[in-house]
């Protein structure tokens, strides 16, 4: 079936389960999380509505903007900064109706005003908690072919004491119809959890949170999902590439860690789907005559003069001579000095480490480095 | 109308850069790939807007299909201006006739209306071809506190290779009195850069002159310089202490790129207050696997590399396999090298797949016969098969 994208409109949203990466989104939305040396989670969603032809987004964010804004500038990095469409910031308090949010339910309404000037028939939300290269092609035709009122993301596997924080799960039945929604229910062994990427029709949508709205309603999963679950034709759509989720600070470091296998690199960065992020002009990555790299991603503006395994650098991160790095996450801008050892460390944007320091943590509880912090 | 700028840059970027051989077959040589991330034109247009000049005219007539679309709205160098910006001059069409660029000085002749749109009261002419990083507008202000009609950037070179250069020969106070192109017994070492700025009521003037002038041959160097001393104006010597390199040939490109990491070489592309810019392509950051060994080398993003690696420039999207080695060359972007290929004091152009166990050129201390050993280039887009020798200073141009 061919679907015609130019009649999708995208709605990321920023914010969503910030506090399930505790510190790092202290001072930052969920989408400006840095991710694999030299993108912001934003960058993910964004890319991939692009790369799937839809071309007007908008951004619903709530609060700690201001790192989302210096990322996303224009848009022309995605190929957003559009006279027809584009990308659209949607931030509390721009219009009336729009005030704090208190669940996605109240985030759409207070983007309706965005929402209602759009021609498009469809519309696709997502969060920014997951990391894929996804096309939505196939899932807004499958959406349209099945006649679904919402047509739900999810992924069938392993249920995670992670997963309790966040996790909606989803009952199907053979013909993948959702039967019942159970809300971050303590569960074992495998399930079908959303992925908080959700295809309606406008006009559905529109009617469904116009209506939501008069009744006090604030929770999309609890509200929508799975008290109206027997009345709508909810359906799942089980998503079966590579991606991984984030709703912890010890998942995140695992994502990071997971694309230092080229395998897995392939499948997030696939040629002519490229994830698109802010460009920095940085100079390339310089390697000094001693320095060991192995099993790294390095991003550009980089100058490594000691050891590096197993490590994720952003850029412009700058290792000493002697330093000894394993199984590190080093934010943008972070100086390691000469002969400092760091194990399971995370940093965020320009830490300075101090010579010769000794920072070491365990592949269960990694260190995390606030930004511009000094150790 | 438009606004008035005070001073329009005119880059040279016609050249063919013969000397570049293979380099230069499909791509002018301001577009060729530089330092990893960089082409030859990144340098000049990140001078230019770094220097305050924020109108461009680039001069292009040799293959300018890749040049042109690197150029693009101007928008990486921050040259998409609403007024002003970069823009690319190929030879048009006239009511009196169409002409291809017969020389510098006509290449500039023919886009006078082009600067005249601006009215600037001077301007910077500039080539494509080298690499340096300067503020024009340091330049500028002595030009302008000398009341020169043209200031020529010149280098202070070691004597014993000032004859490879034009050379300026000048009075206590700069003032150029005399200069000869590339003299045996030099009378002085003070090189130029192939950098002017001419007050442009002047220049106007006489490249108008030169050209009604049948038999000139239409360059600044053989015409409109002597023709501006003769005339008695004011030339002077702008003096420049920086790293400055001419990439024209395969020797000089490479050298320049082995500058960059070379930490006595003086040329910093860490700088944050002179950035040089580069249209950036779309790619993961570089992935060093565990079998990778880089050393003393410069890699940019999307880069794969399993083998090993030292001093070397790796530019975006390069693969190297599980074994293979790279030792003192230039990868272009794309380039692949598999398994087992030895890479040596060579240069693989773009998207260039060099197979399993190949041997691309050779250190020179394997080499008895000094005169036999140079820098060996393949071209863009080839492909060299398995197991294949190609010897140092080859150069190839088709597949192997």
């Amino acid at each position: 079936m061919e679907v015609n994208m130019g009649n999708v409109l995208g709605l990321v949203f920023a914010n969503m389960h910030d506090t399930t990466l505790g510190d790092m989104t202290k001072n930052r939305t969920m989408g400006s999380v840095m991710f694999g040396g030299r993108y912001r989670l934003i960058d993910f969603p964004l890319s991939n509505m692009v790369n799937s032809g839809i071309s007007e987004v908008g951004v619903i964010t709530k609060s700690n903007y201001q790192s989302l804004l210096d990322h996303l500038g224009s848009a022309r990095e995605w190929d957003l900064a559009r006279k027809k469409g584009g990308l659209y910031i949607l931030p509390p308090f721009g219009n009336v109706e729009s005030t704090l949010y208190r669940g996605r339910i109240e985030a759409i309404y207070g983007a309706m005003n965005f929402i209602s000037h759009s021609t498009a028939k469809y519309i696709v939300l997502t969060d920014c908690d997951v990391i894929t290269n996804i096309d939505y092609k196939p899932i807004v035709a499958k959406h349209i072919e099945s006649g679904a009122d919402i047509t739900v993301v999810s992924h069938t596997g392993p249920y995670t004491s992670d997963d309790l924080k966040t996790a909606t799960v989803l009952n199907t039945n053979e013909e993948g119809q959702v039967t019942s929604v159970l809300i971050q229910p303590e569960l074992s062994g495998t399930c079908t959890c959303s992925l908080n990427m959700f295809v309606m029709s406008m006009e559905f949508m529109v009617d469904m949170i116009k209506d939501s709205i008069a009744r006090g309603k604030v929770s999309f999963e609890k509200d929508i999902l799975q008290e109206r679950c027997s009345e709508l034709k909810i359906m799942a759509y089980e998503y079966k590439y590579y991606f991984s989720k984030l709703n912890s600070t010890d998942t995140y470091f695992k994502a990071n860690m997971d694309i230092l296998d080229p395998e897995n690199a392939r499948k997030l960065f696939v040629p002519k789907r490229s994830i698109y992020t802010k460009v920095s002009d940085n100079a390339p990555a310089k390697y000094d005559l001693d320095c060991i790299v192995k099993n790294s991603l390095v991003a550009d503006g980089c100058i490594i003069e000691g050891e590096v395994e197993n490590c994720v650098l952003f850029r412009g991160v700058k290792i000493g001579k002697g330093a000894k790095l394993k199984n590190c996450i080093l934010g943008q801008g972070t100086v390691v000095g000469d002969g400092a050892q760091m194990n399971y460390v995370i940093t965020d944007k320009d830490v300075t480490v101090a010579p010769k320091h000794v920072l070491t943590s365990s592949a269960e509880y990694q260190m995390y480095v606030s930004k511009g912090a000094t150790v | 109308m438009f606004n008035k700028k005070e001073c329009v840059a005119m880059l040279l970027a016609g050249g063919q850069g013969s000397r570049l051989y293979a380099l230069t077959q499909d791509v002018a040589k301001p577009a060729v790939p530089f330092g990893a991330k960089y082409r030859i034109i990144d340098f000049p247009l990140s001078n230019c807007i770094n220097s305050g000049i924020d109108t461009v005219g680039v001069l292009t007539q040799y293959q300018p299909l890749v040049l042109n679309e690197y150029i693009g709205n101007g928008q990486p160098w921050d040259l998409d201006r609403i007024h002003g910006g970069v823009h690319v001059l190929p030879p048009y069409q006239k009511a009196t006739g169409a002409d291809w660029y017969s020389g510098t000085a006509n290449a500039i002749y023919q886009n006078i209306g082009f600067i005249d749109r601006y009215d600037p009261e001077y301007v910077v002419v500039l080539s494509g071809d080298h690499i340096y990083k300067m503020d024009y507008n340091k330049m500028l202000e002595f030009h302008k506190s000398k009341k020169a009609a043209a200031t020529i950037a010149v280098l202070d070179v070691p004597k014993e290779e000032a004859s490879r250069f034009g050379i300026m020969i000048t009075d206590d106070d700069d003032n150029i009195i005399d200069f000869e192109e590339k003299p045996k017994v030099p009378r002085s070492t003070l090189a130029s850069m192939g950098i002017y700025i001419f007050t442009w009521e002047k220049l106007r003037a006489y490249l108008i002159a030169n050209e009604e002038d049948e038999t000139a041959s239409k360059d600044f160097g053989k015409n409109i310089i002597p023709d501006m001393r003769e005339a008695g104006e004011k030339l002077v010597a702008y003096r420049f202490d920086g790293y400055w390199k001419d990439v024209g040939t395969i020797e000089s490109l490479w050298e320049a790129n082995m500058d960059l990491i070379n930490p006595n070489i003086p040329i910093d592309l860490y700088d944050p207050n002179w950035k040089i810019y580069s249209r950036n392509p779309v790619y993961p950051p570089q992935s060093i696997g565990k079998n990778a060994q880089v050393q003393n080398s410069m890699v940019t993003e999307g880069c794969v590399i399993d083998g090993s690696v030292e001093f070397s420039m790796i530019s975006d999207g390069v693969i190297v396999e599980e074994g293979a080695v790279i030792y003192d060359s230039i990868l272009m972007p794309g380039a692949v090298v598999k398994k087992g290929a030895k890479v040596e004091y060579a240069i693989v152009g773009e998207n260039s797949v060099i197979g399993e166990n190949c041997q691309i050129g050779a250190r020179p201390e394997t080499i008895e016969d000094k005169d036999s050993w140079g820098v060996a280039v393949v071209g863009h887009n080839l492909t060299i098969s398995d197991g294949s020798n190609v010897l140092p200073k080859a150069i190839i141009y088709e597949d192997m």
